[in-house]
């Protein structure tokens, strides 16, 4: 993994700055939530990429090989995925609520109406 | 099968499972009975762990007999079998409240949602404070957030809406921020159980991935516990969320951050890690400012379930101003104070409750005249009050007392009078009930002794009674802290 370690680290980081950036950024609320999950998605890649040796197989015993990748970091980000999908259907679902409450998904839109009398 | 064996993991099991069988039965009164079953249930065992870990020090429970550090290991010491007590503790009190506040509040058919939420919210705070493996904690946290987010939208109000939303985009960041520094920790130690990671961070030789994940760890964590300048998530997602929701989360969520922050700090990075790198600086200015801002800014709100919240960032500082000390006195604070002011600020928010439900709101102009409307809830509200200023005879001088004893500890004296001045300041707000409440007559008068349901009331005196009743004897509340304390600084695991 060492030539590509450096490489793969730095879309690592490209893609979180991107995504944070996006989320602190952006006006739309659901390109919010996109930002978020990029931002999420760049910190699976920092789990696995060190975890991946290149010519490891995975770990199993067997003759002729004695390479092995690690395979926890994989079982971790299975876990991280399902609370990222969890959490981007929840931020979802909010913003059709906040849609059908306020009209708008634009984060100025609504704080402005909020301190509007209804 | 031998239950007490399995005792560590079963406060954690028993709501969890409590939340899908809530689901499944769709009848609200059915989700009652076992979201309440499940947390007095939790409670029991709580209380059952820290009296075993009382006697035989800590338990460590290995998940589905996978011997740790390659399993996922439960470890149960003095300071989080205490913060077990706390969290399912509110629960427990929480529930019996929740039926007719929720009743109330929300339309019938997501009663049992409600529940299974709150259930699942419990679970993983309780989770959070039973594990010992860095990765579950990130799992656990991510529970009890999205299950809160969720509670928090709950609010009648559409602005919940966006106050959850706004809770969401925080909190994931808080916790993608943990989980980079898991993670970071993990490439270098090769090991995700906190214990195993302490030992082997001694041996590794580049130290900058650790303190990079030190950095986010303590950045994560600062936004869920919303110190001082990322507490902007607070105050809306506490003053919309439904009544029994911002009385919960007020009393466990952020507690439970602080919980995590210190297991990290001394659990796995140590105490000389944490000051050469001048964070105790950093926390210092960090509570200060928001014992000094949030209570200014408490005292200009118009609501009362806004002011409260504010103060709970104020309040939030002290407990981290213990945290800076880094001494066992300074965290003996931070723990008693984290315990205090949970059950204070929980009671406090049950009260506002009901009273919103008699009065219709929680702004100032319609609680004009409360104290002779209601006067058990705002008497209530007032002996709260006077804990959060920290008047002797409450749970809050306890937390004053030992902060100031741990200041003049380290010769910083000037922080005796810091104390002090802000606790004029939550004596300002608290007044500006006091006014609302006694002074002032209310817009159209109403016919007196009308007060919120019985099951409401007693819940929340129960718990303003536990505020006054640990700030007469705390030998149990600071014996537990300073036990905790001690095992953070000293020997730890």
């Amino acid at each position: 993994m060492s030539q590509f370690g450096p490489f793969s680290y730095a879309i690592t980081i490209f893609l979180m700055v991107a995504g944070l950036y996006i989320v602190i950024a952006r006006n739309n609320l659901i390109k919010k939530l996109v930002g978020l999950s990029i931002f999420q998605t760049a910190v699976y890649l920092l789990y696995i990429v060190p975890g991946k040796l290149i010519g490891g197989t995975a770990p199993i015993v067997a003759e002729g090989y004695d390479t092995y990748s690690n395979p926890l970091p994989h079982v971790l980000i299975l876990t991280a995925i399902v609370v990222g999908i969890a959490t981007l259907a929840l931020g979802l679902a909010l913003v059709v609520r906040i849609h059908e409450a306020f009209g708008t998904i634009e984060e100025d839109d609504i704080l402005r109406e909020e301190h509007a009398p209804r | 099968m031998n239950l007490v064996a399995h005792l560590p993991i079963l406060p954690v099991v028993v709501p969890l499972i409590s939340a899908p069988i809530a689901v499944l039965s769709r009848r609200g009164s059915v989700a009652f009975v076992l979201a309440t079953t499940a947390s007095w249930a939790a409670l029991a065992l709580a209380v059952a762990l820290w009296v075993q870990v009382g006697a035989e020090g800590t338990i460590s429970y290995a998940i589905g007999n996978w011997p740790p550090p390659w399993g996922i290991e439960y470890r149960i010491d003095t300071l989080s079998a205490f913060v077990l007590v706390l969290v399912s503790g509110v629960a427990a009190i929480i529930l019996p409240y929740c039926r007719r506040s929720i009743e109330a509040e929300l339309p019938r058919e997501q009663h049992y949602l409600f529940y299974a939420m709150f259930g699942l919210c419990l679970a993983g705070l309780l989770g959070i404070v039973a594990t010992g493996d860095a990765f579950n904690i990130f799992v656990f946290v991510e529970i009890s957030a999205l299950a809160s987010y969720a509670l928090i939208a709950l609010g009648r109000d559409r602005r919940a809406l966006v106050a959850s939303y706004q809770y969401l985009i925080m909190g994931t960041i808080g916790a993608t921020f943990l989980v980079i520094g898991i993670g970071l920790l993990y490439l270098m130690t090769g090991t995700l159980n906190l214990a195993d990671m302490r030992q082997r961070l001694a041996d590794v030789s580049d130290m900058r991935p650790v303190l990079t994940a030190l950095a986010f760890i303590t950045a994560g964590m600062s936004l869920k516990l919303a110190l001082f300048p990322l507490h902007q998530w607070l105050p809306n997602a506490y003053s919309h969320a439904p009544s029994a929701v911002s009385a919960f989360l007020a009393g466990t969520a952020t507690k439970v951050s602080v919980y995590v922050l210190l297991r990290f700090y001394y659990s796995v990075f140590g105490a000389g890690l944490v000051s050469d790198l001048g964070l105790r600086e950093v926390l210092l200015v960090l509570s200060l400012a928001a014992m000094f801002a949030a209570s200014a800014l408490a005292i200009f709100q118009t609501d009362l379930k806004k002011l409260l919240a504010y103060s709970s960032v104020a309040q939030i500082g002290y407990i981290t101003l213990g945290l800076s000390f880094e001494s066992v006195a300074g965290l003996t604070a931070s723990i008693v104070h984290l315990f205090n002011h949970g059950i204070t600020k929980a009671g406090l928010f049950m009260l506002v409750g009901g009273a919103v439900l008699v009065m219709g709101g929680s702004d100032m102009s319609r609680l004009a005249g409360l104290g002779r409307a209601m006067p058990l809830t705002s008497f209530g509200i007032v002996l709260g009050g006077l804990s959060l200023i920290g008047v002797p005879g409450t749970a809050g001088f306890i937390s004053k007392w030992s902060l100031i004893v741990a200041a003049l500890e380290r010769n910083q004296w000037w922080l005796v009078f810091a104390i002090a001045l802000s606790s004029l300041l939550a004596l300002a707000y608290v007044w500006r009930f006091v006014e609302a409440a006694y002074l002032r007559e209310p817009a159209q008068p109403r016919e007196g002794g009308r007060e919120a349901p019985p099951s409401m009331l007693i819940s929340a005196w129960i718990l303003v009674a536990a505020s006054i009743y640990f700030g007469l004897d705390s030998s149990l509340t600071l014996g537990s802290a300073m036990a905790g304390a001690q095992s953070l600084l000293g020997a730890a695991p």
